[in-house]
């Protein structure tokens, strides 16, 4: 954990313990102040968890194991399917949350290695386009497969599907413990944050391990891993299904969330702006995709909430659709980034390149 | 004499261009054996086809007693065959001990749900690898570097490394492509008592150099490569005197092919 608090910006190193606690309370505390603003802003961290958890499974892919993948997006909408399918009057199924998580991280995960197999040998540009069909099929046919018979309800999507409800205990409803409230959005919150916290931990945990160095290695040169052992085929695989199961199980949590789904939000566009947190955060960083997807969906919102009154005040009427504000924001970030932060907000740092973390690991 | 690893009549082509053409040879254990030839000869490609880069139109391998796998770099360094590269390639982001880490990589099983429950034999083996990754930089020469990064390293210590990084892959016969080129003399001498230590620890040692000093020296026997052909194996100062290698290497071409 040493090496993740080191690496959150601007405190990590100089008051590792100032940077850890504060974050800590920050992150408990973060859905109280943002409620101070509305509860739109609460529903707004909501989802920039759910980003997170998007970013962090990308990351594995694109930032551990260099394998650039523009359909990442097509995970998440595997895993909110299955738990639309399974959760929803669409098919009369209301299976528990332990049943839909570990299927829609298995289907996910499937779906990547289906993905992984024929692009194995591609690298690159050929792997991004690739990768792009291959996310655009996945969106095709949740659009078209309710002809001859229904099974994604097309274009309309599927409604009504079942909030999370962890050992009887329904998070779309507001809890009250006696005249305390605590409404629906902090519960998610709360959940979404635990979920968020497991994921770093175990990524984390792989990054440092064999598996995370193998990664490494075959982004670093694949000619020379193949040539100290490493299994390139089967690493890639590896980074492939691990990546779309983070995908997979933040799908499950979007739907439950959502309460609705349809093909439209699982667009190249949302493949784009997962990636794009990922490179402006810092890929291979995982406090720097996690900044990323934080910085990424507020910035949009925020603009968004100045920009279309101001639109009004000025011209009367909106010119310019918050969709392509955010667009045109994501497209700044990597300007921005491109010019002054090359390798991201919080750039990748070789492990043991920190003379202390050195120290301690030497026996 | 026990033999490592024998070639029988190994033949690689590229389209229409014959690299390789019938080359067997017989590595002994416990021997520094080299293999020389102008540029050109087919040195290089020797070494892809040994590794599993490369698959071979003819012929094949036996290490050990076993045929070597055919186009599967990972099964051969499992064997045990690890190689340098001529043009040094590191993990140029990663830090020294991480490059040599990664060599282990081999040698360990931790899969991935030993890694996400952290389970006791993933952290024995984390800790060994790590262990054994210091001991390798020290017994190269480039502890004090462990935490460079191996991009920032100098040439030198940089070919250093990667010895150490095949080395973490525990062979028997380590392949070394040219491991002295661009060195000054004092640099070619410290690798040449490195390269005496490795022998001297139990690793056979193929090498490919053109450094004449430094293969005379060091190698017990040498074969000859010219134009994919062998046109020459024995110790080497009768290699030396061979008629055939004078003119390979001076370009006569009337000795005749």
């Amino acid at each position: 954990m040493n090496d993740l608090v080191a690496s959150i910006p601007f405190l990590g190193k100089r008051h590792p313990a100032v940077a850890r606690w504060g974050t800590l309370a920050l992150i408990i505390l973060a859905p109280i102040l943002a409620g101070y603003f509305g509860r739109t802003w609460i529903r707004v961290l909501d989802f920039a968890l759910l980003y997170m958890l998007l970013a962090l499974g990308l990351n594995l892919v694109v930032g551990f194991a260099g394998l650039l993948d523009l359909g990442y997006i097509a995970f998440y909408a595997v895993g909110a399917y299955t738990w639309a399918f399974l959760a929803s009057p669409h098919f009369e199924l209301h299976w528990p949350i332990w049943a839909i998580l570990p299927l829609g991280a298995g289907f996910a995960a499937l779906a990547g290695i289906i993905l992984g197999f024929p692009v194995l040998r591609l690298r690159g540009d050929y792997l991004a386009i690739v990768t792009l069909g291959f996310g655009e099929i996945v969106r095709i046919f949740l659009n078209n497969l309710n002809y001859p018979v229904n099974i994604t309800n097309g274009p309309q999507g599927i409604n009504g599907l079942d909030p999370l409800v962890l050992f009887g205990w329904d998070l779309s409803r507001t809890l009250r413990l006696g005249d305390f409230q605590i409404h629906s959005l902090y519960l998610y919150y709360y959940f979404f944050l635990l979920c968020v916290a497991g994921a770093v931990i175990l990524i984390h945990r792989l990054q440092i391990s064999r598996i995370g160095r193998a990664w490494a290695a075959m982004r670093d040169d694949e000619l020379a891993a193949k040539a100290i052992g490493i299994d390139t085929r089967a690493m890639k695989l590896l980074a492939f299904s691990l990546g779309a199961t983070f995908g997979g199980v933040a799908g499950g949590l979007f739907g439950a969330f959502q309460g609705f789904v349809s093909p439209e939000s699982f667009s190249l566009m949302e493949s784009i702006a997962v990636l794009t947190m990922v490179v402006f955060g810092g890929m291979g960083n995982i406090v720097g995709v996690i900044v990323g997807a934080l910085a990424l969906t507020f910035l949009p919102e925020i603009l968004r909430h100045v920009a279309v009154p101001l639109q009004q005040t000025l011209f009367g009427h909106v010119i310019l659709d918050p969709e392509v504000l955010r667009m045109l924001l994501l497209a700044l970030a990597m300007i921005f980034m491109m010019l002054w932060k090359p390798a991201g907000l919080v750039p990748a740092q070789a492990r043991y390149s920190r003379p202390g973390l050195l120290a301690r690991e030497r026996p | 004499m026990i033999t490592l690893l024998e070639a029988r009549g190994v033949g690689k082509r590229f389209g229409g261009l014959t690299a390789l053409a019938d080359v067997s040879l017989t590595i002994r254990q416990g021997e520094v054996y080299g293999l020389i030839g102008p540029n050109g000869a087919g040195k290089t490609t020797f070494f892809n086809v040994l590794t599993g880069a490369y698959v071979p139109e003819d012929g094949e391998f036996v290490f050990e007693g076993s045929p070597l796998p055919q186009g599967k770099p990972h099964q051969v360094v499992a064997a045990g065959i690890a190689r340098t590269f001529q043009n040094i390639r590191l993990f140029r982001e990663l830090s020294a001990l991480e490059n040599v880490m990664c060599g282990h990589h081999i040698r360990t099983q931790a899969g991935v749900w030993g890694i996400l429950t952290q389970s006791r034999q993933a952290r024995e083996e984390e800790r060994l690898t790590t262990e054994r990754a210091f001991e390798l930089l020290t017994y190269v020469g480039i502890e004090r570097f462990a935490d460079t990064v191996a991009k920032n390293l100098s040439y030198g210590d940089q070919r250093r490394l990667e010895i150490a990084r095949a080395l973490a892959t525990e062979p028997r016969l380590l392949a070394l492509d040219e491991p002295a080129a661009g060195m000054n003399a004092t640099e070619t001498g410290r690798l040449k008592s490195l390269i005496e230590q490795i022998r001297h620890d139990g690793v056979t040692v193929l090498l490919i150099e053109h450094d004449v000093k430094l293969v005379m020296g060091l190698c017990d026997r040498v074969a000859v490569l010219d134009f994919g052909k062998k046109i020459a194996e024995d110790v080497p100062a009768v290699v030396q005197q061979n008629p055939a290698v004078i003119s390979a290497y001076l370009g006569g071409g009337k000795h005749g092919h």
